[in-house]
């Protein structure tokens, strides 16, 4: 009963935060205008949920099932482009595909509001046609991954991250192929597909925009399945391929099979997150999925605490903070009001470099090492001094 | 109930075990000793599946297993503590025993308070980090997680690797109890003494070939086996 009632809290708990959360973005939305001085923090909390995302699908695969992949940012890019593709509306196909003739010449908005007889571009099938588009783009970078793994999964450590760090960079390149042109628009950009600022209605008169509020709604959806993920006796299974190998394959857990599994569910989510982050950027072109954006995403992971989910979305949270808004007086010139000529362009990142430094010295396993936002709270139930001073000695 | 039969496995060209047959009958502890890179480990490795051979049979209760996959193996109630214990460190007890019992759908808390009776230092633990408990400790988690999946027999390897003499007898007190409990025990030792003392059946494994066999006390008292394994 006890265990049913602390259960039935923490799901209370987490709905009343997630509702929090989402009215406070809604909120914000309407408060903070382009002109507002605080409008960074909207670009922050928008850009910073979908890096929590990839961040956390990250985790997954690197924190808790010890695969180490370098494979993100092709996988974001595989989302992106599929999200992009099919959701330019017809109209515009034309200008932006100016050197092909555009293959799939129809937007998931328009067929479905075309099926309930309304508008090219009315709000419900936009709404439905964009998370159709979100959902497909995590399905093929899902499938993707399950092709890469075939053969990558078979390799360990070090030699993991090479190859799926090699495999991003050919996805990469294969994106921008002129083969590929009539889908991918070859090297140019993607643009005129739905955006995060078209999720603004007109509800009852007035314009109500949404554009914080869909990329940290959809984040956080995934964030939570991901959650319960690691908690069923899949997740077991993942931290058991991550502690110890022999020891789960002499329990019966089928060690290729839950790597590919692990590894196609986490490319799922940077997929979808690929899709949100083309959504924020409003254009997309294959050269920005740099690998350097997968050493980002590897840096919030381990600054956040590998194996830790909360600590990813936080380090998420800072880490975009910092280098688009905090930091920004450091290559500008003015800084907390001191002026230097010390800070010009370049300046920050040197400053970032050493406050990551500082940080990975005094918090060795990262801001939240293994352990969650909700433990810190919580007491240590009995302090075991004797097992302490045991398991010390047997370690 | 378990039947080897003219078992042979290399490692990269090397012959770990060079055609062996032995039988474990039911209910029964048996042990196989030996001295280091006898062939022991690799045998235990084989039957669970980890290892493939390169010829020989394995049957259990006249099903040929050999060559299976370990998760079909353990699903077919063959388990194995692994060498070294091996338990997964930053994992909490109970979860080592919820990875047990990986491959059952069934309900799990019978069989729960079934280990944690047997164990109750890892009922007081369960809570905490299995890479925090002591090498007793983790070697009683190592058998109670195996145990989670209700094995018909059970593989020990080296269950007194690095323990003191007083929790050496304790483990050696709960294998005879599991084996009174109606589970098979295939226990491989280099404390032949300690093996031999519980075992009904002993075979001697010699550079992967068997070389003796007879019940576990006859063995003890064969003045050549006191001379190798006994030092007496």
């Amino acid at each position: 009963m006890d265990m049913k009632k602390k259960k039935l809290a923490k799901l209370l708990i987490t709905a009343a935060g997630l509702i929090a959360l989402y009215a406070l973005c809604i909120w914000m939305d309407q408060a903070i205008t382009a002109t507002s001085k605080l409008y960074m923090l909207i670009t922050v909390v928008r850009k910073s949920a979908v890096y929590a995302l990839v961040a956390v699908s990250m985790n997954l695969l690197n924190g808790f099932t010890g695969l180490f992949s370098l494979g993100q940012a092709g996988f974001m890019l595989i989302g992106a482009y599929t999200y992009a593709v099919f959701s330019i509306p017809s109209e515009s196909i034309s200008s932006v595909y100016q050197y092909y003739d555009a293959a799939i010449n129809f937007s998931f908005q328009e067929l479905i509001n075309g099926i309930f007889g309304l508008e090219a571009m009315a709000a419900p099938g936009m709404i439905i046609g964009a998370l159709i588009a979100i959902l497909l783009a995590g399905v093929v970078a899902a499938f993707f991954a399950w092709l890469i793994g075939l053969p990558v999964l078979r390799l360990k450590s070090d030699y993991l991250a090479i190859a799926t760090l090699g495999f991003a960079e050919i996805i990469k390149a294969i994106f921008q192929w002129q083969k590929f042109g009539p889908i991918t628009n070859g090297s140019n950009v993607l643009r005129g597909y739905t955006r995060l600022s078209d999720f603004t209605f007109n509800i009852g008169g007035t314009q109500v925009s949404f554009a914080t509020f869909v990329p940290v709604f959809v984040a956080s959806i995934c964030i939570l399945i991901i959650v319960l993920l690691i908690n069923s006796s899949y997740g077991r299974a993942f931290k058991a391929i991550r502690e110890d190998e022999i020891a789960a394959e002499a329990m019966g857990v089928r060690l290729f099979k839950h790597k590919q599994m692990a590894f196609s569910i986490s490319c799922f989510f940077a997929g979808v997150g690929g899709a949100l982050l083309a959504m924020f950027m409003n254009t997309i072109q294959a050269t920005q999925f740099k690998s350097s954006m997968t050493y980002e995403i590897l840096l919030i992971v381990v600054l956040g605490g590998l194996g830790s989910v909360t600590g990813s979305c936080i380090a998420s949270f800072l880490f975009i903070a910092c280098s688009e808004w905090w930091l920004r007086g450091l290559d500008s010139g003015k800084f907390l009001g001191i002026e230097s000529s010390l800070f010009r362009s370049g300046f920050r990142l040197v400053v970032f470099s050493v406050i990551i430094m500082v940080v990975v010295l005094f918090f060795r396993k990262g801001l939240m090492g293994q352990k969650e936002l909700p433990d810190l709270f919580k007491k240590r139930k009995k302090a075991p001094k004797a097992a302490q001073a045991e398991g010390g000695a047997a370690k | 109930m378990l039947k080897i039969d003219g078992l042979k496995v290399s490692y990269g060209g090397i012959e770990a075990v060079k055609g062996i047959t032995f039988e474990v009958p039911e209910r029964k502890i048996v042990t196989l000793i030996g001295a280091n890179g006898a062939g022991k480990s690799t045998t235990l490795r084989t039957i669970a599946g980890l290892v493939k051979p390169a010829k020989g049979r394995i049957h259990l209760q006249g099903e040929d297993i050999t060559g299976l996959s370990p998760d079909r193996i353990v699903a077919k109630g063959v388990t194995l503590v692994p060498e070294g214990r091996h338990v997964f460190p930053d994992l909490t007890v109970l979860e080592n025993l919820k990875i047990g019992a990986y491959l059952r759908k069934d309900d799990l808390s019978h069989d729960l308070n079934w280990v944690y009776e047997l164990f109750p230092r890892l009922k007081e633990r369960s809570w905490q980090a299995a890479g925090t408990l002591s090498g007793g400790e983790q070697q009683m988690l190592a058998v109670g997680r195996a145990l989670m999946s209700r094995p018909k027999i059970i593989m020990m390897d080296e269950p007194s690797l690095g323990l003191a003499p007083i929790v050496v007898k304790g483990i050696f007190d709960i294998i005879k109890e599991i084996n009174r409990m109606g589970v098979t025990v295939l226990l491989i030792e280099q404390n032949a003494n300690m093996a031999l003392r519980i075992a009904d059946i002993g075979y001697v494994l010699e550079t992967g070939t068997i070389t003796m066999t007879g019940p576990g006390k006859q063995l003890l008292a064969d003045p050549a086996i006191k001379a190798a394994y006994l030092g007496t």
